[in-house]
């Protein structure tokens, strides 16, 4: 038994390693024959893995398609995050908290696809009204779905951040004199600003790996990004869009296999970033 | 405080204070309202969908196939279809994820080998699902040669809940204090005796809180099955028990909404909201029982 379960043990890092191993197994024979050149993937905006004559693999659209997307969602999920995750920990009553924490844990129980499905038919529809834009699926669309998406994510960490700032720091405070306000504003966010970071950096993290949602609602048009109604592409939506296209072993299939390397190359970052900044937090 | 003149009352509110407590009323205001701007909306747009779905709702919908190329009928072999991938799923990842925080949490010593496995744990989660899907396409679909299956593809959604399961039995184990380790090691019992007699019991509800919620995880997941094992439609007999074998592909109702809102023209408009919402009432009904699993795990007395 014991040894099963050491077995068990490590076989997280045997499926990390797997994982990586095997992404960089599949998209490595593209670059390493030189078909595709690794500086183009990353600084070219063309896109065009099927022409006869003129293929072409630049992701640098889906990667600005990305980040636009991910940074549109944050301006508007970050506020409201830590705003709710401010209200919960400080302002509310006990009974409404336990309330509210449930709901938010519901709301992020909510499937992508029907994130994705909402975005499409309601929202959508919301902002052709609104802003008289020819589509209503694009960057604006998968931006607010990600953020209603990531907003769950932020305050429960963030909450969390809050709440190891240690009661005796409100006490001196309040001693004071001074009002709940201050004492948020002053105390609370700087003795926390580290797990609020990582809150943020997580929501950014989800954003950046997030799939169907955001395949069902920014477009799809590969193009730089020029405003916030424009359709654009992701890098993960690319690979959900072609990879059942791409015949095995092909240099698309390749290059898609590619893309996927670099999105767990920027997702780790993130996540290993959040976590180092977690556990400073922890271990201070 | 208030200059010059001496106060009637020495503890009547300055103008100072009033503006304090009025700027703190905001503030409460302000967090609060944003609170409320989140989930107000949100609760509209499902109450929408529901609406939208009400036409099409109803027993028959769950139990039918699809007819007339999935522009009328049922769900059924997308129902039967989600639930054979996460029984499946959950089957292989419960255990070795719960085998996983046992070693981490009463085997590992505090070593680098305990680092490294949680670094990789933190890696395994943040890993986005689109990348378990090509991993499970070029692993199990390619180089494993179990096809585009129920299988692929169940062992795909696997290996994406197993971190999570990890990190929830690890905190269910660490909630059961070390004195009740200690005591049972004292009468002279084994370490994996004293986590059969002790420690699992004493954690068993805050184990299967976690492995519930991944339940509803799995079964809301699209792109991790999109490529290894989930098709756009199979034609199956509505009401039939097990219509899949396990090395055929199936329908799930995640994929299922995703085709009828995308790449299927002229279904009946209910259709799809009825779709949305069977899949979301699925995945909160899951997540609200182990949400009162969870509460009246806790409500139990405290040690």
């Amino acid at each position: 038994m014991g040894l099963l379960i050491r077995l068990c043990g490590i076989s997280a890092i045997l499926f990390v390693m797997g994982i990586l191993l095997f992404i960089v197994r599949e998209a490595a024979p593209v670059v390493v024959s030189g078909r595709v050149s690794l500086v183009q993937f990353l600084t070219r905006p063309e896109w065009f893995p099927t022409s006869e004559v003129h293929r072409r693999y630049g992701a640098l659209a889906m990667i600005a398609g990305t980040f636009s997307v991910t940074g549109l969602a944050m301006l508007m999920a970050v506020p409201f995050g830590l705003g709710a995750a401010l209200y919960l920990s400080e302002f509310c009553p006990p009974r409404p908290k336990e309330v509210l924490k449930i709901v938010m844990e519901l709301l992020a129980a909510i499937p992508s696809v029907v994130w994705g499905f909402i975005g499409l038919t309601v929202l959508s529809r919301i902002i052709v009204t609104l802003t008289g834009a020819p589509v209503g699926v694009n960057m604006l669309n998968g931006a607010l779905v990600l953020a209603l998406m990531s907003v769950p994510i932020i305050v429960s960490i963030a909450e969390d951040a809050l709440k190891a700032v240690p009661d005796s720091y409100r006490e001196a405070a309040l001693a004071l004199g001074a009002t709940r306000w201050q004492v948020t504003w002053r105390v609370l966010l700087p003795a926390a600003r580290h797990g609020l970071l990582a809150a943020v950096l997580l929501g950014v993290g989800r954003g950046v790996g997030e799939t169907m949602a955001v395949l069902m609602t920014t477009g799809h048009a590969v193009q730089m990004p020029r405003s916030v109604l424009d359709s654009v592409r992701t890098l993960t939506a690319n690979i959900a869009a072609e990879l059942g296209e791409a015949p095995a072993g092909s240099d698309h299939y390749r290059v898609l296999f590619l893309t996927g390397v670099l999105l767990m190359v920027i997702t780790l970052a993130i996540n290993v970033t959040a976590d180092l900044i977690v556990r400073g937090v922890k271990r201070s | 405080m208030s200059g010059g003149t001496a106060s009637p009352q020495p503890f009547a509110p300055t103008a100072g204070l009033l503006a304090r407590r009025r700027r703190e009323r905001l503030a409460r205001g302000v967090f609060l309202a944003m609170t409320v701007l989140m989930i107000l909306p949100l609760a509209g747009i499902l109450g929408y969908l529901v609406v939208r779905a009400w036409p099409s709702l109803s027993w028959s919908f769950l139990v039918e196939a699809p007819a007339r190329g999935m522009r009328e009928g049922g769900i059924w072999p997308a129902l039967v279809g989600t639930i054979d991938l996460v029984v499946i799923s959950l089957a292989v990842a419960a255990p070795i994820g719960v085998l996983a925080a046992i070693y981490l949490n009463e085997y590992a010593r505090d070593n680098w080998v305990h680092r490294v496995v949680n670094l990789a744990v933190i890696t395994l989660a943040g890993v986005p699902s689109i990348v378990h899907a090509l991993f499970g396409l070029g692993a199990f679909v390619y180089a494993a040669r179990l096809g585009y299956s129920i299988l692929s593809a169940s062992l795909t959604l696997a290996l994406m809940t197993l971190p999570v399961i990890i990190a929830s039995t690890r905190e269910a184990l660490a909630s059961v204090p070390r004195s009740f380790r200690e005591a049972c090691w004292n009468v002279g019992a084994t370490r994996w005796q004293t986590i059969r007699a002790v420690v699992l019991p004493n954690s068993i509800g805050g184990i299967l809180t976690g492995i519930i919620l991944q339940v509803s995880r799995a079964a809301g997941e699209t792109a991790p099955i999109m490529f290894t094992g989930a098709v756009f439609y199979k034609a199956v007999r509505g009401g039939t028990l097990l219509p899949y074998r396990l090395d055929e592909q199936c329908m799930a109702l995640s994929m299922h909404l995703y085709t009828l809102a995308t790449q299927v023209p002229n279904v009946r408009p209910s259709i799809p909201y009825a779709t949305a919402v069977v899949l979301l009432a699925v995945v909160l009904l899951v997540n609200a029982a182990a949400i009162t699993l969870r509460l009246r795990v806790r409500t139990r007395p405290k040690w």
